[in-house]
């Protein structure tokens, strides 16, 4: 292999080592120190003018302690529990909204399906922030649609929606639909009409050609559209703080918490690489399907 | 030509497999399909010719059900197909694209539509294997689509769209994504399968001479109207108007006024002072208006001297040779600038060409070589 190609290949990889490798380094290290009252908060610190002592001290001075912790205090595993339970119905509700829109914009008229494609692109354009601030505006006591309902006359006392899970599952369902919509799209965009000609054609109807057809062709969308939502919903933070009060429990809150609120470093950064090895399974799977796809299309 | 069950459309008392009746399909302003009257008999493999957009692939698709005609009525075995939909039909179709299921296997593929029928488990598998065997793919049986070869896939969306035995087989251009090599071989693979299940096939193509090698009917149509329906050799020795006889291989028009003759015979006079062209009187032919020969290449002589034993000659100037190694082209221009092609077969290897560019030649043809068409 010439100079050429390996440094070629090598910029991804210093890519990687760079912004994820040292970064988990990092955080790995700091996980295993101990709280101090100091400037970082944590302890022990690497002293490389003490020279091999120093290096001696610094990893005698690491240890699993807050790993166990992480097992003692019940909060932790029932956050990430409560997270995964969030994440996992999210991405279903997502699921049921997106793909009915996904194939909705598949099948509008070609002139339309630019503008469509702009419908669900637009949010981006705005702060995420402020679109989640908006939603509590809409979904408050006082808020937009407890005044319309009221105003209607369907409900006659507001609708305790503001602080509870449903305003977070609200909130991350609107603000990862693209994520979900969009694989979906792209499948059954590129989904021969054909195939749906020859079903019909070969004795089915049009209900059992989109099961037997559309849905199983469109698989690979709704795998790479359900993990791009369950991924960021489950280490999510602004939505469940600001939609969610304090009764939502979920580990993205938790650990902004522990950072900085209790300013507790170690333990915080053990609950983000038990949090990323909880990630890693769906991103190896997410990556499995990517390659499958990649490999049934050549 | 005695009727009898190769020719069913020269039968009266037979009764046609496939009638449409005043069939008219319009798509906003535009008229796909124009007012057309057209029967298909049993076991007949008919083909609809013509250039793109001339309506052909509609009507193979109202006949699947894909499309509803505006006005007229299409009949499929006596039966009326007004509001039968393409999954309530005995009408299976071969798809241009092949439209072959990506997700499943060549098995599958071809086990869809015995799935979707009441045909029992066990003998679900048996016929699928028997449309393996036919097609010569057993041993790709388990294999996806995208792992076989394009002329394999093809052979599936045939086996497909056989395995539910159906009336009438629709194939829209089955062989255009193949290379010329392979669609010839498959041209006769499709007539020894139409033979062997005895299915009528109706087949779209653009390629002129991919009909005339399968079907045993052709219908050439163009802009919504069916030209002409005939067998292969009457439509090319026969064409009923310059259209047809321009459409289906290599012709030379020469443009003039007709003059009736005796005997099925009319004469065309062309240029000033150059003898009266005799042909044979086309169909619908009238004396004194605007008419046009039409002789193909191959029924053309070219010889250095003038033969005397032939009634039409001209004289021209080798303009152009075209060899194509079974055959050489002469494109010869006469005094009146007009180009007529003759074309000899090279019968003999390494003959000497007596011919060569600027030559002075002599064309001839017999007075039944070619055609006065009217128009």
């Amino acid at each position: 292999m010439n100079l050429a190609r390996r440094t070629l290949i090598g910029i991804p990889y210093l890519w990687l080592v760079l912004l994820f490798l040292v970064p988990f380094g990092i955080i790995l290290k700091i996980s295993l120190s101990d709280i101090a009252l100091a400037i970082p908060p944590y302890t022990p610190t690497l002293d490389l003018s003490q020279g091999w002592s120093g290096i001696r001290d610094f990893i005698a001075g690491l240890d699993w302690e807050n790993y166990i912790f992480l097992t003692e205090d019940d909060l932790y595993w029932r956050a990430y529990l409560s997270s995964l339970r969030i994440a996992l119905i999210s991405t279903l509700l997502a699921l049921l909204v997106g793909f009915p829109i996904a194939y909705g914009m598949a099948n509008a008229a070609p002139e339309w399906r630019p503008t469509l494609m702009m419908l669900v692109i637009l949010p981006f354009w705005t702060s995420f922030l402020i679109r989640v601030y908006a939603w509590i505006g809409i979904l408050s006591n006082e808020g937009f649609l407890n005044q319309f309902l009221l105003w209607t006359g369907i409900i006659s006392d507001p609708l305790m929606i503001m602080n509870t899970s449903t305003a977070v599952y609200i909130g991350i369902v609107y603000t990862y639909l693209p994520f979900m919509i969009l694989p979906i799209y792209a499948t059954l965009e590129r989904l021969d009409a054909s195939l749906l000609e020859a079903a019909e054609d070969l004795g089915c109807s049009r209900a059992s050609a989109f099961w037997l057809v559309t849905v199983p062709l469109s698989k690979s969308g709704v795998i790479a559209g359900c993990f791009l939502v369950f991924i960021p919903a489950l280490g999510e933070f602004v939505i469940p703080s600001l939609l969610g009060g304090s009764s939502t429990l979920m580990i993205g809150k938790v650990l902004w918490e522990e950072f900085f609120n209790n300013r507790d470093w170690p333990v915080a950064s053990a609950v983000a690489i038990i949090l990323l090895l909880i990630l890693v399974i769906p991103i190896i799977l997410f990556q499995k399907n990517q390659e499958r796809q990649a490999e049934a299309e050549a | 030509m005695p009727a009898d069950d190769a020719t069913p459309w020269l039968d009266p008392d037979q009764t046609p497999l496939i009638r449409f009746d005043g069939v008219t399909k319009q798509f906003g302003s535009f008229t796909a399909i124009d007012d057309i009257d057209l029967s298909i008999y049993r076991k007949e493999f008919f083909a609809l010719l013509g250039p793109s957009g001339c309506g052909k692939t509609t009507l193979m698709r109202m006949l699947a059900g894909f499309e509803t005609p505006s006005a007229g009525t299409i009949t499929i075995g006596g039966q009326d197909m007004a509001n039968i939909p393409p999954n309530r039909r005995e009408v299976n179709m071969m798809f241009q694209s092949y439209a072959l299921f990506p997700h499943l296997s060549i098995y599958d593929n071809i086990a869809f539509g015995l799935k979707r029928s009441s045909m029992p488990k066990e003998q679900i598998g048996a016929r699928v294997d028997e449309m393996l065997r036919l097609t010569r793919l057993e041993q790709f049986a388990r294999r996806k689509p995208h792992q076989i070869s394009g002329g394999q896939r093809q052979r599936v969306a045939l086996a497909r769209s056989l395995a539910k035995a159906p009336k009438l087989l629709l194939l829209d251009e089955p062989l255009g994504a193949l290379d010329k090599k392979l669609r010839q071989d498959t041209q006769f693979e499709l007539m020894d399968i139409q033979e062997k299940t005895e299915t009528t096939f109706v087949i779209v193509t653009h390629d002129q001479e991919e009909a005339m090698t399968v079907a045993s009917r052709v219908a050439v149509m163009d802009h919504g109207k069916i030209i002409q329906v005939d067998t292969p050799p009457r439509i090319y020795e026969n064409p009923n108007s310059v259209y047809v006889a321009d459409f289906i291989g290599d012709v030379n028009l020469i443009h003039g006024n007709a003059r009736s003759l005796p005997d099925g015979l009319a004469s065309l006079a062309w240029a000033e002072g150059a003898p009266e062209i005799m042909g044979t009187a086309g169909e619908g032919l009238s004396a004194s208006a605007p008419a046009t020969f039409a002789i193909r290449p191959e029924k053309v002589a070219i010889s250095v001297e003038r033969p005397t034993d032939r009634t039409n000659v001209v004289q021209g100037k080798v303009h152009d040779i075209a060899y194509l190694g079974n055959i050489s082209t002469y494109h010869v221009q006469l005094p009146t600038g007009q180009i007529v092609k003759a074309q000899t077969a090279n019968n003999r290897r390494l003959s000497r060409r007596s011919l060569t560019w600027e030559d002075e030649v002599y064309l001839s043809w017999t007075d039944t070589a070619g055609l006065v068409l009217a128009g």
